[in-house]
C-alpha cells in the first residue's frame, strides 16, 4: 500500500514564533497516527495547514501520490480530509442537519440528509436527533455532530483535535471503539492529544512535536507513558504534593443551590450541596458545559442567590463581587481574556479589576496607581510571569503566563476560600506545574480551595476530596485517594447515550 | 496582498497620529470634492482653515466665533465620550441638548420680568436636569427591559424637535412678539442671560463649563475607579462584571450625565449666542458632537482639540460660503468623511499592516 | 372621522409603508449575515437624490429607482471596507454614513429642490384594478410597490429554503466556526451589506420619487432608523418586518388623515406620534426576550478578523 499522506519540511512562523519549523511525518491507510505535544508545541498549526486554514511559507505535502496543496477547507474535503475541531465550528442556533449540511460539499435534500443522519449515528453508536438546535446538546453530544459530519463525506484522512477534552471515561472507551472501527474500514486518523495513556491504547505511530519540531517518531505501544513524556516536555516535572495537613473547620457551605440558566443554551444549577473545610482542596470535575461557569459565578458573586452560600455560617449569597472579595472569597473564572483580564489593558490594570478591596488599591474612590503598579509586580515577581513590563496589555502575554497572573493575583491576596474554573486549561506544562503548586501551597496555609477542572488527572494530583458536576446536579463529595478512573466515570455521568458501535455500521454509511 | 496582523500592545504613537493623518487625508478627499464642485481647491481649504484665525479682514469675528461654536461641542462630546467608552450608544444628544435649553428657559420665562441674580442659576438646574431626564428615558427602558438605547435616543430627537416647535408655537412664545413664532430673547434680559465673560474672546458660562468638564472628565478617567469601570465595561463587560462593576448603574451614570451635559450646552447656547427658543433653535450640534468624540479618541484633551477644530470648520465653511459660494452641505459631508477617515485609520493603533510577498504565494 | 375613506387609507397606507419595508428587508439580511449597519438614513436618503436626480435627467422613473440601488450599494460599500477590512468599529462607522450620507445628499441635491419628479406610472391590470374595494387597494399601485412585495418573499425563501442563505446565516451565528469551516466570511458579509445598501437606496428612491414625490433636504426624516427598529420588531424573520412596516405605514397615515380631519389633539403630538409608537414597539419587543433570541445572530456587530 502507498503512502495517504506525506508531509515534507512544513514551516510556518508568526511574528515572534516559529509555530512549525521543517516537519515531516507521514501517514499510511488505515492508521491512526498520534500527533503528541503540549500546549503551544505547534499541532494546531500542523493541522489547519493539513486541512487548508492556513498557508504553510515553506514545504510540500502529498495525498495518495500526488501534490497536496489545499488553498481552502473545501478543497482539502474534496480530497478526502475531514476535521473534528476541538473549538469553533458548530452553530449554535441552527439545527443539527443545519450544521451537518454546512459541513458537506454537496448535501442532500434536507429530509433525505436528517434520515441520513438518524441512521449513521445509529450505526456507529452516536446517537443524533437531527433535527434539535446544537444550543440545546451537550459538549459531547456536539462532538457527535462534528464526528457525523465528518464520517458522511466519506473521509480517506479523519483529523481530530483533543476528541477526548468533551468526554466521560466510559465515553472515550465507546469512541475509541468507533474510531478502530472506522480504522478497520480503512480510514486512517490523525489523532491529536497530549494525554499519554490515550495514545497508547489507540494509536499505531506518533510524531512528537515540541516548540514547532518534530523530536522523535514511535510506536507509542511500545513505549512507557513516562517515556513519551519525557519525549514531549523534554524533562519530567516532578509534582510535590504538600503533606497532608490537617484541615481545619467548614469555611465555605452550600446548600440547596438552583440557578437557571444565564443564557440561552446554558446549564440550570439544580440543588447543588458542598462544604470545603480550612486547608482543603476540593476538586469538582466534570465534562464541559455541566454548569461549571454557571457554578463559578454563583460562588464569585457575579450572580446572586437566595440564602444558599454560607460563609462561616453567614449567608453571603447576596452579596455581590465586590463584598465577596472583602470578607475573602475570591476566584478564577475559566476564560482568560475577557473575563479574568481585560485584554487590552495593561497588567497594572488588571491588577486592579480583581485587587481594589483587598489590596487597598483605592481611597474614597480615587485609584493610587503606584501601589497598584507594585501590587501588579509583586503578582509578575512572584509567579515568574515572563513579560517586557508591568505595562504590557494582557492580550500580549501567553496562555501559561497569562493565567499565573490571573491566579497568582487572586493568590497573593490571601484569600480565605479560592475557587478556580479550569486554572490550566491551555497552559505549557511548567505554568500548569507551577499553578498546581500554588494552589497546593495555599491550601497548606488554611485557605479553602476549590478546582473546578475538566482534566481529571490534574484533579487526582492536587484534590483532598473530589465531587462530579454532570448536568447541573453536583454529587456527594468522596475522598480523592483511591478513586480509580472507572468510578470517576459513572459519577460523570458514565456513557449517557453512547452505544457502542454495531458491526453493520459501514453498511449504513455506503447506504 | 495586504495582511492585517494584530499588534501585542496598542500603538500609541498611532493612537496619537491617526487624528493628524486623519485630517490631512480629509483635507486632500475634501479638496477633490470642492474641486469637482468647480471650486479651487487651495483656496477652499485655506479659507475653512486658515482665513478665520488669520485673516485680517475675518479674524476679529471669527475668533470669539471658534470658542463659542466649540464650547458645545465640547461640552456635549465630553458626556457622549464616556458612555462611547463603557460601550452605551447615547446618540440623541441633539435631543437632549433641546430639552435642556427648553426647560432651562422655561424657568428664565417663568420669572419675567424679573432681575435677579438668582435665576440663571436656577436656570442652569432646569437645563442639566431636562437633558437627564430627556436621556433618563433610554436609560431606564434599558436597564428594565433591554430596549436599545441607540435607537429610542434617537427616536427621542426627533419628539424633541416637534416638542420645541410647539413650545416655539405655543407656550413659550414672546405675548409682545406680534404673533411671530419664538420667546422672548433671554440674552438680552438682564438676569436671564449668559454673556461673553471676557470682551472679544467668545467665552461664555457654557465655555467655561466645557474647560471644567474638560479637566473633571480627565480625573474621572484617568483618577477615580469609576472611569475605570467605564473603561473596563467597554473593552470586556463579562470582565466588568467579574470586578464587580454594575451593568445598569453605569447605563444610568453614562447616559444620565451625557444628558446633562448636552442639556447644559442647549441653556447655554439659548441664554447667549442664540438668545431665544425659536423652530430652528438646533442646529445639529448634538450630531457634530459625536464626531467630536471619536475625532479626540474619546479623550478629553482630545475632544478639546477636536471640538476647536470642528469649530473651525463650521465658520470656515460659513466664511466659504459667503466668499466662494460653497454650499453648506459641503461642509456637513467634509465633516463626515473626517469620521471615516478616522475611523478606517483607527486599525493602524490595532494592527500592523503587512505586505504579504511572492514567497508565500510561491509556496502555496 | 367621517372624512377618512377606509379604502384610500389602506392604499395610502401601503404606499407609506414601502420605503421603510424596502430598508427594513435590506436590514434584515445585512443583520442575519452579523453586521449592524447603521448607516440605513444615510444611504436611503442618498438612494432619495440619487433615484430622483437620474429620474428627473432621464425623465424615467425607472431608472431613477435602478441609480438609487446602485448608489446605496456602492455608498454600503464604505461602510463595508471599512468595517471589514479595516475592522472599524460597527456602530460609529454607521453613525458616520448617515451623517455623511446627509451631507453628501443636500450637496447633490442642491439644485433639485422644488422640481416635481415625472409621474412613475400606476399599473393598469384589466379586470383586478376595476374590483371594487380590493381593486383600489391590491391592485393600482406603482410597479416598485409590488416589487417591494417580491423582493420580501425572495428574502424569505433564500434564507429558509436555500443553501446560500443558510451560509449567510451561519455566518451570522458564528463567523469563527463558518470561517473554520472554509467560508469566505468577509465577502459574504459584503455582499449582504451591498444588497442591504441597494435596498435603503430603493427605498429612499420611492420617498422621492412616490411617495412625496419631490426632492427635500433631510427628507428621510428618521425613516431609516425606524426601520432599524422595524428588524428588532420582526425579530429578523422578513414576513414579520412586512407586518412592521404596514402597521406602521397605517400610524403614519391615520396620523395625517387625523391632522387634516382636525381631531383635537395637538398637531405636534400627532407628528411626534410615528416615533413613541417605535419605542413603545422596541419595548414591548424587548420584554419578551426569549422569542427574539431565538432569531437574533449571535455574532451581529462583532468583527471579524481571522487570526490563523
Amino acid at each position: 500500500m502507498t503512502t495517504l499522506l506525506s508531509v515534507e519540511g512544513l514551516t510556518k512562523a508568526y511574528p515572534g514564533v516559529v509555530a512549525n519549523d521543517d516537519v515531516s511525518f507521514s501517514i499510511e491507510p488505515g492508521e491512526v497516527h498520534a500527533l503528541l505535544g503540549e500546549n503551544g508545541a505547534g499541532k494546531s498549526t500542523l493541522v489547519k495547514m493539513i486541512y487548508g486554514l492556513v498557508r504553510p511559507d515553506s514545504g510540500t505535502m502529498t495525498l495518495d501520490g500526488r501534490a497536496f496543496v489545499p488553498s481552502e477547507p473545501r478543497a482539502a474535503r474534496a480530497s478526502g480530509v475531514a476535521m473534528v475541531f476541538q473549538h469553533f465550528s458548530l452553530f449554535e442556533a441552527l439545527s443539527v442537519a443545519e450544521n451537518i449540511a454546512l459541513g458537506m460539499e454537496d448535501p442532500p435534500k434536507m429530509r433525505d440528509l436528517s434520515a441520513r443522519i438518524a441512521e449513521v449515528s445509529h450505526a456507529y453508536g452516536l446517537p443524533l436527533d437531527p433535527a434539535r438546535l446544537v444550543g440545546t446538546l451537550s459538549a459531547g453530544e456536539r462532538q457527535r455532530v462534528e464526528i457525523i459530519r465528518c464520517l458522511l463525506q466519506d473521509p480517506k484522512l479523519l483529523i481530530m483535535d483533543e476528541p477526548t477534552s468533551v468526554l466521560t471515561p466510559q465515553e472515550v472507551e465507546i469512541l475509541f471503539a468507533t474510531l478502530r472501527k472506522l480504522r478497520d474500514e480503512g480510514t486512517a486518523i490523525l489523532y491529536i492529544s497530549h494525554k499519554l495513556e490515550e495514545i497508547r491504547a489507540l494509536c499505531d505511530a506518533a510524531t512528537i512535536l515540541r516548540l514547532g519540531k518534530v523530536v522523535a517518531s514511535c510506536d507509542p505501544r511500545e513505549k512507557s507513558a513516562r517515556e513519551l513524556a519525557e519525549m514531549m516536555v523534554g524533562k519530567v516535572l516532578h509534582q510535590t504534593k504538600s503533606a497532608g495537613q490537617e484541615m481545619g473547620e467548614a469555611v465555605l457551605s452550600v446548600r440547596n443551590l438552583s440557578l437557571p440558566p444565564a443564557t440561552q443554551f446554558g446549564t440550570p444549577l439544580s440543588d447543588i450541596a458542598f462544604e470545603v473545610r480550612a486547608g482543603e482542596v476540593l476538586g469538582i470535575g466534570g465534562v464541559a458545559g455541566n454548569g461549571q461557569d454557571e457554578l463559578l459565578s454563583a460562588l464569585s458573586g457575579e450572580r446572586k442567590s437566595g440564602d444558599h452560600i454560607f460563609l462561616h455560617g453567614q449567608a453571603i449569597s447576596r452579596l455581590g463581587p465586590t463584598q465577596r472579595r472583602h470578607i475573602g472569597i475570591l476566584s478564577g473564572p475559566e476564560e482568560r481574556l475577557g473575563h479574568a483580564a481585560a485584554p487590552d489593558m495593561s497588567l497594572i490594570e488588571n491588577a486592579l479589576l480583581t485587587g481594589s478591596v483587598r489590596e487597598n488599591l483605592a481611597k474614597n474612590g480615587f485609584l493610587n496607581w503606584p501601589r497598584t503598579r507594585a501590587f501588579a509586580e509583586k503578582i509578575i515577581e512572584t509567579f515568574d510571569v515572563r513579560t517586557p513590563s508591568a505595562s504590557s496589555a494582557a492580550r500580549s502575554l501567553s496562555g501559561g503566563n497569562l493565567q499565573k497572573f490571573v491566579i497568582g493575583r487572586e493568590v497573593l491576596q490571601r484569600p480565605e476560600v479560592l475557587v478556580v474554573n479550569q486554572p490550566t486549561w491551555g497552559v505549557d506544562a511548567a505554568a500548569a506545574a507551577a499553578i498546581r503548586q500554588a494552589l497546593l501551597n495555599l491550601a497548606a496555609s488554611g485557605t479553602a480551595v476549590v478546582v473546578i477542572s475538566q482534566d481529571l488527572d490534574e484533579l487526582m494530583e492536587i484534590s483532598d476530596t473530589f465531587a462530579a458536576l454532570n448536568g447541573g446536579k453536583l454529587s456527594a463529595k468522596v475522598p480523592a485517594a483511591g478513586l480509580t478512573v472507572d468510578q470517576i466515570g459513572l459519577m460523570l455521568g458514565g456513557a449517557h447515550d453512547m452505544e457502542v458501535a454495531d458491526d453493520h455500521a459501514e453498511e449504513a454509511l455506503h447506504a | 496582498m495586504i495582511r492585517l496582523e494584530k499588534r501585542p500592545n496598542p500603538s500609541r504613537l498611532w493612537t496619537a497620529l491617526t487624528p493628524v493623518l486623519a485630517v490631512l487625508l480629509t483635507m486632500i478627499a475634501g479638496g477633490i470634492l470642492f474641486a469637482i464642485l468647480g471650486k479651487d481647491p487651495f483656496e477652499a481649504i485655506r479659507t475653512i482653515f486658515w482665513d478665520p484665525l488669520f485673516n485680517e479682514q475675518f479674524a476679529a469675528f471669527s475668533r470669539p466665533q471658534l470658542l463659542v461654536k466649540a464650547g458645545p461641542l465640547i461640552l456635549i462630546a465630553i458626556g457622549l465620550s464616556l458612555g462611547f467608552r463603557a460601550g452605551i450608544w447615547n446618540i440623541g444628544a441633539e435631543g437632549q441638548y433641546i430639552l435642556g435649553a427648553v426647560c432651562g428657559a422655561a424657568v428664565g420665562l417663568a420669572f419675567y420680568p424679573s432681575e435677579s441674580p438668582f435665576i440663571f442659576p436656577l436656570m442652569v438646574i432646569a437645563g442639566a436636569l431636562g437633558g437627564w431626564a430627556w436621556a433618563m428615558i433610554p436609560a431606564v427602558l434599558k436597564i428594565k427591559f433591554g430596549t436599545n438605547e441607540i435607537l429610542v435616543s434617537l427616536m427621542l430627537v426627533y419628539v424633541a424637535e416637534k416638542l420645541l416647535a410647539s413650545m416655539a408655537l405655543g407656550a413659550l412664545r414672546n405675548p409682545e412678539g406680534g404673533g411671530f413664532p419664538g420667546s422672548r430673547n433671554l440674552s438680552q434680559h438682564p438676569g436671564t442671560d449668559n454673556p461673553e465673560l471676557i470682551a472679544g474672546t467668545g467665552l461664555h458660562w457654557g465655555v467655561a463649563t466645557a474647560f471644567i468638564a474638560v479637566i473633571l472628565a480627565y480625573i474621572l478617567l484617568n483618577r477615580h475607579i469609576l472611569g475605570y469601570q467605564i473603561k473596563l465595561a467597554g473593552q470586556a463587560p463579562r470582565a466588568a462584571r467579574f470586578a464587580g462593576v454594575n451593568p445598569n448603574l453605569l447605563i444610568a451614570i453614562c447616559l444620565g450625565l451625557s444628558g446633562a451635559l448636552a442639556g447644559l450646552a442647549g441653556l447655554f447656547e439659548v441664554s447667549g449666542p442664540a438668545g431665544q427658543i425659536s423652530i430652528d433653535f438646533n442646529s445639529g450640534y448634538g450630531f457634530t458632537a459625536i464626531i467630536v468624540a471619536f475625532l479626540g479618541r474619546l479623550h478629553p484633551v482630545g475632544i478639546l482639540l477636536a471640538g476647536l477644530l470642528m469649530a473651525l470648520t463650521y465658520i470656515g465653511g460659513e466664511l466659504a460660503q459667503f466668499m466662494l459660494g460653497l454650499p453648506a452641505a459641503a461642509i456637513q459631508a467634509f465633516q463626515g468623511m473626517l469620521l471615516f477617515f478616522l475611523l478606517g485609520l483607527d486599525v493602524l493603533s490595532n494592527y500592523r499592516i503587512r505586505l504579504t510577498g511572492f514567497a508565500a504565494k510561491g509556496a502555496s | 372621522m367621517g372624512g377618512i375613506d377606509p379604502v384610500v387609507l389602506i392604499a395610502s397606507l401601503m404606499v407609506a409603508s414601502t420605503p421603510i419595508l424596502l430598508a427594513a428587508i435590506g436590514e434584515l439580511v445585512v443583520e442575519k449575515a452579523g453586521v449592524l449597519n447603521l448607516g440605513v438614513e444615510g444611504m436611503m436618503i442618498l438612494g432619495a437624490i440619487c433615484g430622483f436626480a437620474t429620474a428627473v435627467e432621464t425623465g424615467s422613473p425607472a431608472l431613477g429607482f435602478v441609480a438609487a440601488a446602485i448608489a446605496g450599494a456602492a455608498f454600503s460599500m464604505i461602510f463595508g471596507l471599512l468595517t471589514q477590512y479595516l475592522l472599524s468599529n460597527q456602530v460609529a462607522t454607521g453613525l458616520a454614513l448617515t451623517l455623511f450620507g446627509l451631507g453628501l445628499s443636500a450637496l447633490i441635491g442642491q439644485g433639485y429642490v422644488g422640481i416635481k419628479a415625472p409621474n412613475t406610472p400606476r399599473l393598469d391590470l384589466p379586470v383586478l384594478s376595476d374590483l371594487p374595494i380590493v381593486g383600489p387597494i391590491l391592485f393600482s399601485h406603482d410597479a416598485m410597490l409590488y416589487v417591494s412585495l417580491l423582493i420580501v418573499a425572495g428574502v424569505w425563501l433564500f434564507l429558509s429554503r436555500t443553501r446560500g442563505g443558510l451560509i449567510l446565516r451561519a455566518v451570522g451565528e458564528s463567523h469563527d466556526a463558518a470561517h473554520a469551516l472554509g467560508y469566505k466570511v468577509i465577502r459574504i458579509r459584503l455582499m449582504a451589506i451591498a444588497f442591504g445598501g441597494a435596498c435603503a437606496g430603493l427605498g429612499g428612491a420611492y420617498l422621492s420619487l412616490v411617495r412625496v414625490p419631490q426632492w427635500t433636504e433631510g427628507m428621510t426624516a428618521g425613516a431609516g432608523w425606524i426601520a432599524l427598529a422595524i428588524v428588532v420588531f420582526a425579530s429578523w424573520r422578513p414576513w414579520y418586518a412586512l407586518i412592521g412596516a404596514y402597521l406602521f405605514g397605517g400610524i403614519v397615515v391615520l396620523e395625517l388623515n387625523l391632522q387634516a380631519a382636525g381631531v383635537k389633539v395637538p398637531v405636534d403630538l400627532l407628528a411626534a406620534s410615528p416615533y413613541l409608537v417605535t419605542i413603545l414597539v422596541l419595548v414591548l419587543m424587548s420584554r419578551s426576550k426569549s422569542r427574539a433570541a431565538l432569531n437574533a445572530p449571535a455574532d451581529l456587530g462583532r468583527s471579524f478578523h481571522a487570526t490563523a
